[in-house]
């Protein structure tokens, strides 16, 4: 395997999950960027979350 | 007046941004308190501390947003939305219009040259993100912070399996293939590769190695606890490996607070066989074992970009820069006109900081010379500050640490905390303001000009009640940055600031003049 498969010699592309800012920052300089638009699973409820983490074990 | 709340069920906006438009709210006439933000349990919490909490709001979940605020006079939650609203649509416009996929899945099934995923997201719902784009074969800059050290051992050890990176947790600063991810500086391209696990420390140096004609091929972040035994230098020696065999970088710099034994071992067995000269920076840890094993080591940031700069010039690395860049008898003359100036009472420095690595620089490097400094981030656990908000005789500050940042942007983006407490500082025992100012991607769109007023108050104040507070600050940027190196400079001298060219020098300055002002109180 290549060092880090390589990375040094591939054009940067980016996939930003989270502030907003990084993505603009990136996007105002040319680079392959793009938002993720990603939001809280099971809608932030730790209850919830916890209980999909549970099934999610359970595979 | 009265507390009115505006709630949005399932919208979701990122902190920072929410956390900016808040500032400009707060603004608008009428407006005496607001919050804006997801109704996490934090911010809920935080809304009950400001007495901003309604029965509405304490109904919602993390994934609704609301605006809750105390008006008066003419203000009214009418016109607060669609100041919001304008607010929120003025960033969506200067962002583009662009495809924003709901996963990272549905981002790589559109897009699968996708390699590289910058992850930002709360803490807790970071890790499981990052593993997904492990598997997927991503490298991955993780700046998030509250993901647990277990976490960061798992995920460290896939990324070295499948020869990936996996920058992070709380990693602020990377330069990959030239482009500058989150907060860096734009440097020119040069033969310096560069390993960091401290972001503020890496920006000083790349900065440096710029100023000083160099230039850099690669900037790798490992996060602050990568050389803790637990995860035992993961993803410093696999970036320090990936370093060595890169055709394009021919010096190496390694920086980090002092390792734990074992891991400082791992990493410096490697120093041998790189072929190329390695600069190690252990932030004032031990240099012998540096030297033992043929690496370079320094005394400071800027003694190693200095040292990196002659090295990538195929000189010999020169000795420990422990001086200025203009003659020290012009320093010497500066401190003693500037202790001159000072009342009797005047005899405390404060430091006050945006960068980490830069404000334990500040204390290593005057630690000896002035003795104890009181710290929310202290070098000895008996200097911490009691009140982190109240300084104590010699105090540093450093305005990214916890204490400061829960429920706000880091200091570099939004340096309000800061600029507060140097008006703060202004008090008739302190005679020295010691100070950072950080440029580049990711930083304030002005960071000299947001404190340049409070200097100019500041200064005015002690020299009202027949002081003279001197105020010295260093840049750390470049002239590419967006802020641009020069103009922030001449911001901060225009208000009366004494403007060093590194941090080392700042503080090398800051202490002569304490010097000067303890000599000459002798002769009293």
């Amino acid at each position: 395997m290549k060092p880090l498969n390589g990375l040094f010699e591939k054009q940067l592309k980016v996939a930003n999950l989270g502030l907003e800012t990084f993505y603009e920052d990136l996007k105002s300089q040319s680079v392959e960027v793009i938002q993720v638009d990603w939001r809280p699973p099971a809608g932030g409820n730790e209850k919830m979350l916890s209980l999909l983490g549970k099934l999610k074990g359970k595979k | 007046m009265a507390v009115q709340t505006t709630i949005r069920k399932n919208a979701y906006y990122d902190s920072v941004t929410l956390m900016l438009i808040t500032k400009d709210l707060a603004k608008l006439p009428g407006v005496e308190d607001i919050l804006v933000g997801m109704a996490t349990e934090l911010n809920k919490e935080l809304a009950a501390n400001l007495n901003l909490l309604t029965p509405e709001l304490e109904a919602l979940s993390a994934n609704d947003f609301f605006v809750t605020a105390e008006l008066s006079g003419e203000a009214t939650m009418e016109s607060l939305v669609n100041a919001l609203d304008a607010l929120l649509s003025a960033k969506k416009s200067s962002a583009g219009s662009s495809y924003r996929p709901a996963s990272l899945q549905t981002a790589l099934s559109n897009e699968p040259q996708l390699n590289m995923a910058l992850i930002s997201l709360p803490g807790r719902f970071a890790a499981a993100e990052v593993e997904k784009a492990l598997d997927a074969g991503l490298h991955v800059m993780l700046f998030s912070d509250n993901v647990s050290i277990e976490d960061e051992k798992r995920l460290k050890e896939k990324a070295v399996s499948k020869q990936l990176l996996m920058m992070g947790p709380d990693c602020g600063t990377a330069m990959i293939n030239h482009i500058p991810l989150a907060f860096c500086n734009v440097v020119k391209p040069g033969g310096i590769g560069i390993v960091g696990a401290s972001g503020t420390g890496t920006q000083e140096i790349m900065s440096l190695i710029d100023q000083l004609g160099g230039g850099v091929s690669q900037v790798i972040g490992t996060g602050g606890r990568d050389l803790k035994s637990e995860i035992g230098g993961l993803m410093m020696l696999q970036a320090f490996e990936a370093l060595i065999a890169d055709p394009e970088t021919n010096v190496i710099v390694l920086i980090s607070k002092p390792p734990a034994p074992d891991v400082a071992k791992k990493v410096l067995d490697l120093v041998k066989d790189a072929g190329k000269p390695v600069v190690v920076d252990f932030i004032g840890g031990d240099r012998s074992a540096i030297e033992a094993v043929g690496a370079v080591a320094c005394i400071s940031l800027e003694d190693a970009a200095r040292k990196a700069v002659a090295l990538m010039r195929g000189e010999s690395a020169p000795s420990d820069f422990a001086g200025f860049d203009v003659p020290e008898a012009d320093i010497e003359a500066l401190a003693a006109h500037e202790a001159g100036k000072k009342a009797p009472t005047q005899k405390y420095l404060r430091g006050l900081f945006t960068g980490g690595t830069l404000a334990d620089e500040a204390m290593k490097l005057l630690g000896p010379e002035i003795g104890t400094i009181w710290s929310n981030i202290p070098l000895k656990p008996e200097e911490q500050l009691k009140d982190v908000k109240v300084s104590a005789e010699h105090t540093v500050i450093d305005f990214g640490d916890d204490a400061f940042t829960v429920g706000r942007p880091h200091p570099m983006i939004d340096p309000s905390t800061r600029s507060e407490r140097i008006v703060k500082e202004a008090a008739p025992d302190v005679a020295v303001l010691l100070m950072d100012v950080v440029l580049g991607y990711g930083s304030h769109p002005d960071p000299a000009g947001e404190v340049a007023a409070q200097i100019r108050e500041a200064r005015e104040n002690i020299a009202a009640s027949g002081g003279d507070l001197t105020v010295i600050a260093s840049v750390c940027g470049t002239e590419g940055d967006p802020q641009g190196l020069r103009a922030s400079r001449e911001t901060l001298s225009e208000a009366g600031a004494i403007v060093m060219p590194s941090n080392a020098q700042a503080v090398r300055l800051s202490a002569k003049i304490m010097k000067a002002i303890r000599d000459q109180g002798g002769e009293h």
